[in-house]
């Protein structure tokens, strides 16, 4: 680490093995290695953990059972009975997230959720299938949903236009703040990492900073796991009950 | 516990159940009480920033494609900006309010909720 490389240096994607298809580049990178990675640590998480499926858990069944209850409860609790249809959906979309995150928080590994193609992909998909859901259930009744309830229709012409905004935005705000969030913190763990090397002995104090960082991006990286699923959680109580 | 009465730990246990289901029933529809706990200020905490600048940013961006489209070039952007604003105002106010972050939201606590 003598080198002084720039703090977004950690964000390059590499390519690991070139592929073209049909003249778009599809190669393996860096990030697809960490996200079959994240997808093996899921399922041997949660098929190890369950696999004794014992009465009075171990801590391996406890950690399993935890985080299928989180997010179960967080789903009945946001989209109401209706809404467990949807709980794989929501729980893969929430794994998938943690794993990203904690993963990334492994030296010299790679946070996947720190680029802003990949949390916008996820975040498009649940904005498509959360409207998809809401447009099969309620039909052309949906588009209701942009006038709000008690208006006066005087002000249509106005409101229809913000309220589309307004939804339109949510994919954009859901996959911003993941990404946002991770790459910030993974760029100060390295400012304040190169600061520690710059300065010998003075190096103490960046130093300090640094295990607190470290152990604050761990909260982000849970917390923002969950903010995005429980934004999911909303959007679809939304698609599901249509105020 | 003093075993004097020996309770059947398997007694009323079906009891205990159904009062437990009931809880969680109105907690999940009276619309929650609030004070959950802090992971939810916090998520809430981190949700409004962004919340507003996104708005913003989706509008410009439909504005200044719109102007391209249609050769307006600079006015759809310029009202774009405006009605973005708005939007992302109305975005942090209904996140603020415990509205939730959509479109046409009715207030939780009316009587008219299902």
């Amino acid at each position: 680490m003598t080198v002084a490389e720039s703090p977004l240096e950690q964000f390059k994607i590499e390519r690991l093995a070139e592929f073209h298809i049909g003249g778009y580049d599809a190669s393996f990178t860096n990030s697809s290695l960490l996200m079959v990675v994240a997808v093996v640590a899921i399922t041997a998480f949660l098929v190890l953990g369950s696999a004794k499926s014992a009465l009075v858990p171990g801590r391996w069944q406890s950690m399993t059972e935890l985080a299928y209850e989180f997010i179960a409860n967080m789903v009945h609790e946001n989209a109401g009975t209706a809404g467990m249809k949807y709980f794989p959906w929501v729980f893969s979309i929430f794994m998938f997230v943690l794993f990203g995150n904690l993963l990334g928080m492994i030296p010299y590994s790679f946070t996947f959720t720190s680029h802003i193609v990949v949390t916008f992909a996820l975040a498009a998909m649940v904005f498509v299938t959360v409207t998809l859901i809401a447009l099969f259930r309620h039909g052309f009744k949906f588009f209701g949903f942009f006038f709000p309830h008690g208006a006066p229709i005087a002000m249509a012409p106005l409101i229809v236009p913000i309220e589309i905004l307004s939804y339109l935005s949510r994919p954009v705000s859901l996959s911003i703040r993941l990404f946002a969030n991770m790459m910030a913190g993974h760029t100060m763990l390295f400012v304040f990492g190169t600061f520690t090397v710059a300065l010998g002995v003075f190096g103490v104090l960046p130093f300090a900073v640094n295990i607190a960082l470290i152990l604050f991006e761990f909260l982000v990286a849970v917390l923002q796991a969950y903010v995005f699923t429980i934004l999911t959680c909303l959007y679809l109580k939304d698609a599901i009950e249509l105020h | 516990m003093p075993d004097s009465d020996k309770p059947d730990p398997l007694e009323g246990l079906a009891a205990r159940i159904a009062e437990a289901r009931g809880r969680r029933q109105v907690r999940t529809e009276g619309g929650g009480n609030r004070d959950e706990s802090t992971g939810r200020f916090m998520s809430m905490a981190m949700r409004i920033g962004v919340e507003l600048v996104a708005a913003l940013v989706v509008a410009m961006g439909a504005g200044w494609l719109l102007d391209r489209w249609l050769g307006t070039k600079p006015w759809l952007m310029i009202v774009f900006f405006f009605l973005g604003s708005a939007a992302g105002i109305m975005n942090v106010y209904r996140a603020v309010n415990g509205l939730g972050l959509a479109a046409g939201y009715k207030r939780p606590d009316e009587e008219g909720r299902e």
